[in-house]
């Protein structure tokens, strides 16, 4: 964060000030000279705050609330301690769907990460239509997650694209209905879901490694350093701000998968794909059970959490570039 | 330093190569939304359609069941339009005082919106749900809109606010010694220099609220007005696997959101830049 472009008047010690003239009672340390001029009012940051406010705290807190009552959204309900969690971990989907929500977000992190900072590298300098392929490998990314997954839906068919590929190429017979497959059907979700997101990450490396000076690498090559050594001794140190944000995106992102379930199994076969995120729609919106939902909303949130303070953790700025 | 030589011109075709493989799914969606069911299911997906016509689209768009794709267009329209205004009127405004006003408080509310970001909107939901009920804003555009601009606030101020700590102050304040009010140098001054945060602003909120399903399932299923996401959903159904026809209506869906990008994919990828230097 660039402390230097903080405003002068930074050690004011009249937090509360409601508007521009506002000077504390005297007594209070009045001592420093007024800032030239002040940015804005604060009512004009109240619309913003306020929305926030209501939606991502006021919601938030009450919907955790409800992760200990029964409401079924109909009149009263009854405070039952910890006894949707108990059902939670009764629950064979919901422990179910926990475990596939940690395979999907884990290897969709390191699958983006990895193939989004290939592909960055590949397309960073030299090559004389990289700005073609900029433009082109980061269309999936813009395209509804429900729309490519219809696409996929129809490539994993019984009489799908993929089965005519390997008929085609005498590998099977092509008649495998691979979405019916509990194990291929969740491999298939990441894929599809994986597919989409390369561009971003791309994207996000490409700005980090347009950063890195291109007489450091000459110079570390002209001191004999390979291509690995300069990679891993003068790169990943440098887009460290770029591997934690693509890191934190994909992680959350991951977490939160949602419409390929829907699109391409609906959390079948036998609830084989199911994730938080649809067990938590299905409680929620379809069986009405907004306290049970909330609950496993509340078990979700902790995860996210969790995860997003780990990652944070381990991706943090060690202070190794200048 | 760097020369073109014929190990870079190989590399170019190794890239290309996989680029095309990678993008090989949308050339089986435009390849099937031009032939015919019987021509897709002898000839298959890979071969290009022998005689290539609109009809599946003009089908689509005028058989009796297309009512739920216009009006899931112009939902998705005017609830995208609805949530970008307001955020970046909004956004820009929160992350300009928060960021500019050196207060404790100021810095406190700051990072108290960007922990928004990670919140993940399911545990408020139930709440959200019961008072837009209240308000009887459910399956209304504006009650969505407005839901759009809460749940999207926090990324619009962090990418406004990475915009406006990198803005030296030194603008404002000549302004306002050429005697400009604090209004006129915030929306005369700040504003258009902004542009690149309002650019990215723009584009993400538009991508994401256009492409979204889990938020207008909730707020607008079952309602006669679902926005495109939904309707594609429901239209699936209906249209019994017709996969030409999916495709055209796929196709149809996606072309606002790919002439939006291809107009500000520029500043897209340098509003992302400037996120990340701050």
């Amino acid at each position: 964060m660039s402390e230097v472009l903080e405003p002068p008047a930074s050690s004011s010690s009249a937090p509360t000030g409601k508007s521009r003239g506002s000077r504390r009672k005297p007594g209070s340390p009045t001592l420093q000279p007024k800032p030239l001029f002040k940015y804005g009012s604060w009512w004009w940051a109240a619309p913003g705050l306020l929305a926030v406010l209501a939606v991502h705290y006021v919601a938030t807190f009450t919907g955790a609330s409800y992760a200990f009552t029964d409401f079924d959204g109909y009149g009263t309900f009854n405070w039952i301690g910890f006894d949707n969690f108990t059902r939670i971990s009764a629950d064979p989907e919901v422990m179910g769907s926990i475990g596939n929500t940690l395979f999907f977000a884990l290897l969709f992190l390191v699958a983006t990460n990895v193939l989004g900072l290939l592909l960055a590298l590949a397309l960073n300098r030299s090559l004389k239509s990289r700005y073609i392929l900029r433009a082109l490998l980061f269309l999936p990314v813009v395209l509804a997650p429900i729309s490519v997954s219809f696409i996929w839906r129809y490539i994993f068919d019984a009489e799908g694209a993929l089965n005519q590929l390997l008929k085609t190429l005498g590998l099977s017979d092509g008649t495998y209905v691979w979405l019916a497959d509990p194990q291929f059907a969740k491999w298939a979700i990441l894929i599809v879901f994986v597919w989409q997101n390369i561009g971003m990450a791309m994207v996000i490396y490409l700005a980090g490694l347009a950063l890195v000076p291109i007489e450091l690498e000459e110079a570390a090559a002209l001191d004999g350093a390979g291509i690995f050594r300069r990679f891993f001794t003068i790169t990943v140190p440098m887009i460290q701000p770029s591997i934690a944000i693509n890191t934190t995106l994909s992680l959350t992102t991951g977490l939160k998968i949602f419409d390929q379930v829907m699109a391409l199994t609906g959390g079948g076969p036998y609830g084989a794909t199911e994730t938080l995120s649809t067990v938590i729609y299905r409680n929620t919106f379809a069986y009405q059970s907004y306290g049970y939902g909330a609950s496993i909303a509340l078990v979700f949130t902790v995860i996210i959490f969790g995860a997003a303070a780990l990652q944070m953790y381990l991706t943090r700025d060690r202070g190794v570039h200048n | 330093m760097l020369k073109y030589n014929y190990k870079t011109a190989m590399r170019e075709g190794l890239v290309w190569f996989c680029a095309l493989l990678l993008l090989s799914p949308l050339y089986i969606l435009f390849n099937i939304a031009f032939k015919t069911k019987t021509e897709y299911t002898t000839e298959g997906a890979f071969t290009l359609p022998k005689n290539a016509n609109f009809n599946n689209f003009v089908h689509v768009l005028s058989s009796e069941n297309s009512g739920v794709v216009y009006s899931g267009i112009f939902n998705s329209f005017l609830i995208a339009a609805i949530a970008i205004f307001g955020l970046i009127i909004f956004g820009s405004l929160t992350a300009y005082v928060l960021t500019r006003r050196a207060t404790k408080l100021s810095k406190f509310a700051y990072y108290g919106v960007l922990v928004g970001i990670i919140v993940p909107a399911q545990l408020g939901l139930v709440p959200l749900y019961v008072g837009v009920q209240a308000l009887g804003l459910l399956g209304s555009a504006w009650g969505l809109g407005i839901i759009y601009i809460a749940m999207l606030m926090p990324l619009s101020v962090f990418l406004y606010g990475g915009f406006v700590r990198a803005l030296p102050t030194e603008y404002e304040e000549a302004a306002n010694l050429d005697g400009a009010s604090r209004i006129r140098s915030f929306t005369q001054v700040v504003f258009p220099l902004l542009s690149p945060a309002t650019g990215t602003v723009a584009t993400m909120a538009g991508i994401i609220v256009w492409n979204d399903f889990n938020t207008p399932l909730i707020f607008l299923g079952g309602s006669s007005s679902p926005t495109l996401p939904v309707a594609i959903y429901s239209f699936i159904g209906e249209f019994n696997v017709e996969w030409n026809n999916i495709f055209a209506v796929l196709i149809v869906a996606m072309i606002p959101i790919t002439i939006l990008y291809l107009i500000f994919q520029k500043k897209f990828i340098q509003g992302f830049s400037g996120g990340i230097k701050s």
